[in-house]
């Protein structure tokens, strides 16, 4: 047998075998489908099926929407807790075991030359892991207190069960009996119509939206992450059937950590307005906008050197602002859609900003890996400008039925403007250092692949067979060759259960 | 080897086995069923196609309707009132005469408005189109629709001004076609006969109260109100009273029954004001 054919018969025998697989998997999502029955916490209330409220655990669709925006409840009379059975405890815990498979690009990595036992250069390669692993715990407990005063309180751990406080609210609904005022005071997740805490896929790059987090490269601004919770007070309210929306909070610009240890008396705000509109037998489609408008202190007082916690001034300014939009089209595709124009002040293009990090150390120590202390007298650079960018993500969904859907998404993020311009000799943004930034430094591109799978729910448990890819490109963040930052290609594959009880 | 016998006696056997899970499906006929996927709803200028209804009574409905739409979702246990069985074509929420179908806009507006105190939520996230496929499909469960038309809506009259006068008269009302003795003289649901009231398939069922909740289960106008007496509340113990009240007697039931609502009213006010009493069922008749 020639090579070829054994080739051609090698790949006959792969194809057969994909083939299958595919027969296999096709056969168990058609034999195995179960009516989906309900989401715990709520469904156990209500009698609904988890379906019901979300278009795919943990996505919302517009009826869960609306749950959610009238305070978890249906508002059918019966939401307050007196009417449950006293043994009724509104929680669910979610934890998922995963197997991934990681693959970075251009590490540097160190090369011992003649047996020695000391690095004696360095090369720039691919690393690639494997293995199984778990994600954090989630502990969601979540309803209402009495009619209209509803609450959320979400402990979370990362793998390790180190945990914190993801969200913790309390909120008072339909305030002088009109849906048109809510008022959500605590930690809780900004009013994103397309939700970064829903999201239907669970790989490093691909489990956020990048939009939701994106800082251009050296920018010490981290408090203008709109897919993160934050501390703040909300005031909510929307149309009897939740055509109609709005939210304004005022949050604390500490990116949601507590302890007030960032900025003193620096506030950001969070706005945004939707409409949704009745398209016959396509569904209700929702377009909106969004804006964050925000200060954050630059300065910290120090001892010693080191900045102080809490003392934070010398406010700057940052805004992000967007559109959404919810586009269905009948009852098995949907488009959903986010655009953001972002705009750092220029002293957070440096770098300044972010000298007490809460996410790198103890406050006032710690080991920060950028954003620096706009210290008494420091001049900001010449040629140092407010670096802009744009952003827009595209997530497709094709739900085969309430138990099977197929996600893709699509993100890019362009720099419209560098930190560091043409005029830069000593800017501190950008690469470090130096001279103006490349036009496309930061730059990212993302896809997603993935679908998941509920063989079965039950009015006591969520269980979801999870596979994806993530592909993640960006430009010019890797190790500096010359006078610029290689570009950077990073993969990940994910299966997992994903299981709520 | 394997006898002639053996083999007819397996095929038998596996064909036994494959018939048994279709026996469930015999009592409805293909051309029954086809008569009744193909089954319309026509509410204004829109029309419902039933099977294209399928997927979104599958996600939002199914769990207390059951997949045959006769009330016995996974959710029937655990839901109290029990869901509707759509095969026995008996609604409560109707502008028709006690035991005729509704039409098509009562069931297309049920499905907006939800049923209060119960976990009939209110569905008005659906598109119209779609809620008018939901009638469709909702009227294909029963062969009712086949063989029957809707019942004619019943006339309301113009609702007249309400007076002091009419407050009184609509107490005398209650008092006469004694609504009390299920609902109680402050509308509490606590009449003498409230314990013992049953559904039409034995089940017990709470007298309505007055005093809770935020809005009536059929609609929370006055006419809406007049219309749940008039013709009343099939597949329920609350009777049509169309043939015991007359229509402008039936408005003044409506204002006083607004004073026993917990909700604001010019009707409670102007009750307050005349400082009425509570129905007294020790009374001697007419003087209650």
């Amino acid at each position: 047998m020639s090579t070829s054919t054994r080739s051609r018969m090698g790949r006959f025998s792969v194809l057969t075998s994909f083939s299958a697989a595919a027969l296999v998997l096709i056969f168990l999502v058609l034999t195995t489908s179960q009516p989906a029955n309900a989401l715990p916490a709520f469904a156990r209330k209500y009698g609904l099926r988890c379906s019901a409220c979300h278009e795919s655990w943990p996505m919302l669709n517009y009826f869960g929407q609306k749950f959610k925006d009238n305070g978890y409840q249906l508002m059918n009379d019966r939401d307050a807790p007196i009417w449950q059975n006293p043994g009724y405890w509104p929680v669910t815990f979610r934890i998922i075991p995963i197997w991934h498979r990681v693959s970075t690009g251009k590490n540097v990595v160190d090369t011992y030359a003649g047996g020695s036992t000391t690095p004696t250069g360095s090369t720039i390669q691919r690393i690639t892991s494997s293995g199984f692993d778990l994600s954090g715990l989630d502990f969601h407990t979540g309803g209402t207190l009495e009619k209209n005063f509803s609450f959320y309180v979400l402990p979370s751990s990362d793998a390790t069960a180190s945990f914190h406080f993801e969200t913790v609210m309390a909120r008072l609904d339909n305030l002088f009996g009109s849906p048109w005022l809510n008022i959500k005071l605590g930690k809780f997740e900004l009013d994103n119509l397309l939700s970064e805490k829903r999201i239907l896929t669970l790989t490093g790059n691909g489990g956020v939206y990048q939009l939701y987090h994106f800082s251009p490269v050296g920018d010490g601004n981290i408090f203008g992450q709109i897919g993160d919770n934050q501390l703040g007070v909300e005031l909510m309210g929307h149309s009897n059937n939740d055509r109609t929306r709005y939210s304004a909070s005022l949050l604390s610009s500490s990116d949601g950590n507590v302890g007030l240890i960032t900025g003193a008396n620096s506030y950001t705000g969070f706005f945004t307005a939707s409409q949704a509109f009745d398209v016959g037998k396509l569904g209700v489609d929702r377009i909106g906008a969004y804006a964050m408008v925000g200060e954050a202190a630059t300065y910290y007082l120090t001892s010693g050197g080191t900045p102080i916690a809490g003392s934070g001034i010398g406010n700057k300014s940052f805004h992000r602002e967007g559109f959404v939009g919810q586009f269905y089209f009948g009852q098995h595709f949907d488009l959903q859609v986010v655009t953001q124009h972002g705009w750092d002040n220029a002293w957070f293009g440096q770098g300044y900003g972010n000298a007490i990090n809460p996410n790198n150390g103890t406050p006032g120590g710690g080991t920060n890996t950028y954003g620096i202390n706009n210290l008494p007298g420091t001049p900001l650079p010449g040629g140092a400008q407010a670096p802009t960018w744009n952003g827009v993500l595209f997530e497709p969904h094709y739900v085969y039925s309430p138990q099977l859907i197929f996600i893709g998404r699509f993100e890019t993020i362009r720099m419209s403007r560098q930190a560091n311009g043409a005029a830069c000799t000593a800017c501190t943004g950008g690469l470090g250092t130096g001279g103006q930034s490349p036009s496309n430094l930061g730059n990212i591109s993302t896809y997603t692949v993935g679908f998941r799978y509920n063989p079965f729910m039950t009015p006591r448990a969520g269980f979801a067979w999870h596979n994806e890819y993530n592909w993640l490109h960006s430009d010019g963040t890797g190790p500096i060759v010359g006078a610029t930052g290689l570009n950077i290609n990073t993969g990940e594959l994910l299966t997992g259960f994903d299981f709520d009880f | 080897m394997r006898t002639r016998l053996q083999t007819w006696s397996l095929l038998m056997s596996a064909t036994a086995v494959l018939a048994l899970p279709m026996t469930s499906f015999a009592q409805l006929t293909q051309a029954d069923f086809e008569t009744r996927i193909n089954m319309e709803s026509h509410i204004g200028n829109l029309t419902g196609h039933a099977k294209d209804a399928k997927a979104d009574y599958r996600r939002y409905c199914v769990s207390c309707h059951g997949d045959n739409g006769d009330g016995n979702g996974e959710s029937f246990p655990w839901v109290d009132p029990k869901p509707r069985d759509f095969q026995l074509g008996i609604f409560k929420c109707r502008s028709t005469p006690t035991g005729t179908l509704p039409t098509d806009q009562d069931l297309f507006d049920t499905i907006a408005r939800g049923l209060d105190r119960s976990n009939m939520p209110q569905w008005s996230t659906f598109t119209k189109q779609e809620r008018a496929d939901l009638v469709a499909w909702v009227k294909h469960f029963s062969p009712r629709w086949v063989n029957e038309k809707p019942g004619t809506p019943i006339t309301i009259p113009p609702e007249p001004e309400v007076t002091a006068e009419r407050i009184k008269a609509g107490r005398d009302v209650f008092a006469r076609v004694q609504c009390w003795k299920c609902h109680g003289v402050l509308g509490q649901a606590n009449g003498p006969s409230a314990a013992t009231l049953q559904d039409d398939l034995g089940r017990p069922i709470a007298a309505y109260n007055f005093t809770e909740g935020s809005r009536p289960k059929c609609g929370d106008t006055n006419r809406d109100i007049y219309r749940i007496f008039m013709t009343g509340l099939d597949g329920t113990p609350m009777p049509s009273f169309a043939d015991n009240i007359k229509p402008d007697e039936a408005w003044d039931l409506v204002f006083y029954l607004r004073t026993l609502m917990r909700q604001n009213s010019k009707e409670k006010s102007m009750a307050k004001q005349l400082g009425l009493k509570p129905v007294d069922p020790n009374a001697p008749a007419g003087q209650q």
